[in-house]
């Protein structure tokens, strides 16, 4: 270790806490990368990055070639997704993920045909002299997000922004977690690449520094990337083994020194960390066109006859690409994803592998045996100790086992990186990192769930708000227009009005045939000024009373009728009784109609009494303005076109008169035909 | 003398402060009540009705002025735990007269049977549905509180209480079952060889 760290001209830093767990990596780092099966369909999550989740661009049945895009990116933080080889989609449905809920999520499933047809790509060969913003803006659409494992899309992370300045670019090659070795056989075999994807990364951010952090247990990826890095400004820091150095926040604070504040990201303190597979897949993309389609994902674990690290198209399903490692389905125990101290068993091997697949272990019952039971804190304090991020674990573990959310809070329990350093050393095997994401998913859904209930207080009091409103500016209307009525009143003689209204009421109560008790309020019609309100009003209801009588009347009368019909083509005995029910609906129905009729006809008389002209007139009034006001629009529209400015401009005047004047106009017929209680089809 | 210093150092003293509490209880005054507010905060802001208010914001004054805090079905034990430790009350079993707690719900619509009445769009307390008249409507989900008000005015009866499922996002693990329980996650690389 000392050999490799000697003639480093930075000294390394340190990071609190930390455990060497057995490494088993040496299973899986033997044999080269080998390609992954191709399966018979392909299962292609929308969101298998940190973000939005992917729009699908594709339909059902098309065909599709390698490397095409069949879901793009919805908003900032979010990353497309690209047809990893030729095919036909056969379902865009709900489907197990990798996740530990064993829960679904929309996929597109996608039917391999074999051929490998490659899309049409687009190179960029001459990233070098390309400017960063439109090459950034190149990326977003390599589908590239973390590949060790977080999910993050790169572009955003690639993207600090204007004002903040790179001090470090870090690539992350550390693999710290047990049993992974992708990244390990990746630089062994592919060194010159991830080079030339680190230069495409440190051209995008301008740091002044490039370090590659990666742990001393990997002496021949060291090797690789020294050799390949000879003569570029990129520099091989090597980190002692201990987990968990990997995490983007303590390799920072490794190489660095500098340690990122809590909540934060590690651009505030001028630094971008990227994995290391991550800048070999910006190389594959602008050197070679070709957008994220596969990774290098490890299989191991003692139920699989050949370990070793695959080179598996996104979207395989996990029994899969288990079989074509040699998977042995008698010895097989739990299924773990992403590394034993921060993955999670999968419940469903139909899942399939994501980009963010690291790692798969196939393990056998006596490799991974069921946990033993939980036993109670005997306070030693070793959790603490091991704690990367400096936390108080056992404090934070009393909390989320009594629910003291707030508690736990105030102890930076969202610090927690939930790397298991302290559940890995608890002597009395607290699974603590459960308590964590339980504590953690609680105050998450509490936080959603305030958010929410802040959303119904607003929309609640905005709606109170709107009623409250709508009710006063009713009020203001109808008291304005009593006001107005009354103004009305006092200015013309009384007398004129009254009878001609009288009389139009009784001539209405005589045409409806002395019916029920017609256009209550009548007789009150002529003495009181407010009466003209309430009788229009009146009249309103009654109107819509008697056409609700006349539909139904009518409707009844027409059934009856067809019955009747039908019974004369019967030849039933009961034709008088229908024919006499006939008549006595035809009979209703004409009565309400006829009621209907008068108190119209009433209602126009009531507004020729008030305005001086009939309805007929008014209505052509509005609708010769309303023409005119139309004419006048086209005028200056063509006067424009002609470019007679001048013209065009005295025209939109005249127009805007004329607009004015047939609003005002329009307005008035309505109101008047308010106020007399008719709608607009009488 | 010396006894008259003192009594006018002190009337000095007095006054100069009785100003100060004077000028201060004008201008730092505050308005409405700040324990509404905070009542208010707590509540669930359901606006559903069920203890008897016309929403949350009244229900938090109603108990401001001396009303029970455990009338609210929606909040359920924890809404009224918090409002005893605010209050500095004794925890109360929920009313049983205002109903029951039960799981979160949202409306659900079934678009086929809406016949467009826009009967539920009024009786929505937050804005939730959407529609117009003769419109097919349905429910924001994002935005429905479960309040139950749309069902009852529902003419044709195709407004569903359904359960809010559990998503990607929403889901996490549970609470391990503790001493002698056997956790679903354990990092068993110590016991490898």
């Amino acid at each position: 270790m000392l050999s490799l760290l000697r003639g480093k001209r930075e000294p390394i830093h340190d990071f609190p806490g930390g455990i060497h767990p057995p490494e088993n990596k040496a299973r899986s780092t033997a044999a080269p990368i080998r390609p992954g099966p191709l399966p018979h369909e392909l299962v292609l999550p929308l969101n298998m990055h940190v973000g939005a989740p992917a729009r699908p661009v594709v339909a059902l049945d098309e065909t599709v070639l390698k490397g095409q895009l069949i879901a793009e990116s919805q908003g900032r933080i979010s990353a497309p997704v690209h047809a990893p080889t030729s095919g036909r989609i056969t379902a865009i449905e709900d489907r197990p993920v990798q996740h530990p809920s064993g829960m679904t999520a929309t996929c597109i499933v996608l039917e391999p045909d074999g051929r490998e047809a490659w899309a049409e790509l687009e190179y960029r060969p001459d990233w070098a002299a390309t400017d960063p913003a439109a090459l950034l803006e190149q990326v977003r659409h390599s589908g590239l997000a973390g590949l060790g494992g977080a999910g993050f899309p790169t572009a955003v992370k690639a993207d600090p922004g204007e004002d903040t300045r790179i001090e470090q670019l870090i690539i992350n090659a550390a693999e710290c977690e047990p049993y992974i070795t992708a990244d390990d056989r990746l630089m062994r075999e592919r060194s010159p690449g991830i080079i030339r994807g680190i230069r495409m990364l440190a051209h995008l951010l301008r740091p002044d520094e490039i370090l590659v952090g990666i742990e001393d247990n990997k002496p021949e990826a060291i090797q690789a990337l020294r050799s390949a890095a000879e003569g570029t400004d990129i520099e091989i820091r090597v980190v002692p083994t201990r987990y968990p150095s990997g995490g983007e926040k303590q390799l920072i604070q490794l190489l660095t020194g500098k340690e990122v504040p809590a909540g934060d990201l590690p651009a505030r303190v001028g630094v971008i960390c990227q994995n290391v597979a991550t800048a070999y897949g910006i190389y594959r993309y602008l050197e070679h066109g070709e957008p994220l389609l596969s990774r290098i994902t490890t299989v191991t674990g003692d139920a699989v006859s050949h370990p070793g690290n695959y080179e598996v198209l996104v979207g395989t399903p996990v029994k899969d690409l288990l079989a074509c490692a040699g998977l042995d389905a008698d010895r097989l125990g739990k299924l773990v994803t992403g590394g034993p101290m921060m993955g999670f068993t999968l419940p469903e091997p139909a899942a399939p592998v994501v980009k963010t697949s690291t790692c798969l272990i196939a393990s056998t019952p006596e490799e991974l045996p069921e946990p033993p039971p939980e036993q109670p804190c005997i306070r030693c304090g070793a959790c603490a100790e091991v704690c990367p991020a400096n936390l108080l674990p056992q404090q934070l573990y009393w909390y989320a086992k009594n629910d003291e959310f707030e508690r736990a809070q105030q102890h930076n329990l969202m610090d927690c990186i939930e790397c298991g350093a302290c559940a890995y050393v608890c002597p009395s095997h607290i699974p603590l990192v459960q308590y964590y994401q339980y504590a953690k998913g609680e105050i998450r859904n509490q936080e959603a769930e305030t958010a929410k209930a802040d959303r119904a207080r607003q929309r609640f009091e905005a709606r109170q708000e709107r009623i409250e409103r709508q009710k006063a500016e009713k009020e203001a209307r109808r008291r304005e227009r009593r006001e107005a009525q009354r103004r009305k009143q006092e200015a013309a003689p009384s007398g004129d009005d009254g009878t001609r209204s009288d009389a139009a009421v009784q001539a209405s109560a005589t045409s409806a045939g002395g019916g029920s008790a017609a256009s209550g309020g009548s007789d009150g019609s002529g003495s009181g000024n407010g009466d003209d309100e309430s009788r229009a009003d009146e009249r309103a209801r009654r109107m819509k009373q008697l056409k609700v009588t006349y539909n139904k009347a009518n409707k009844q009368w027409k059934q009856a009728q067809a019955a009747f019909n039908k019974a004369q083509r019967d030849g039933a005995d009961n034709l008088d009784q229908l024919s006499a029910n006939v008549d006595k609906l035809r009979t209703r129905a004409d009565e309400a109609r006829a009621e209907l009729d008068a108190l119209v006809q009433e209602a126009k008389t009531d507004v020729e009494a008030a305005t001086g002209r009939d309805l007929k007139t008014l209505k052509k009034e509005a609708t010769d303005a309303e023409l005119a006001a139309r004419r006048k629009a086209k005028e200056v529209q063509a006067a424009r076109e002609a470019g007679a400015t001048e013209q065009a401009q005295s025209l939109e005047r005249e127009h805007e008169q004329l607009r004015q004047d047939a609003d005002d106009k329009a307005a008035w017929l309505k109101r008047v035909m308010e106020e007399q209680g008719m709608k607009e089809d009488e | 003398m010396t006894i008259l210093t003192a009594i006018i150092a002190l009337l000095a003293l007095a006054a100069v402060f009785g100003a100060l509490l004077g000028y201060a209880s004008e201008k730092l005054k505050v308005e409405g009540d700040p324990v509404v507010d905070q009542i208010d905060a707590i509540l669930p802001q359901t606006q559903c009705g069920q203890c008897g208010h016309p929403g949350c914001r009244p229900y938090a004054e109603a108990i401001a002025a001396g009303e029970e805090h455990n009338k609210c079905p929606p909040g359920g034990e924890q809404t009224i735990q918090e409002l005893s430790d605010l209050l500095g009350r004794d925890f109360l079993p929920l009313d049983e007269e205002h109903g029951e707690e039960d799981v979160k719900r949202v409306a659900y619509i079934r678009e086929d049977e809406c016949i467009g009445c826009t009967k539920c769009i009024q009786a929505c307390p937050v804005d939730a549905i959407i529609g117009a008249a003769q419109k097919m409507h349905t429910v924001i989900e994002d935005e429905c509180t479960g309040c139950d008000l749309c069902v009852e005015p529902c003419p044709v009866d195709c407004i569903d209480m359904v359960p809010v499922e559990e998503t990607l996002e929403s889901w996490h693990r549970e609470r391990p079952p503790g001493v002698g329980g056997r956790p679903e996650t354990y990092i068993p690389v110590e016991n490898l060889a």
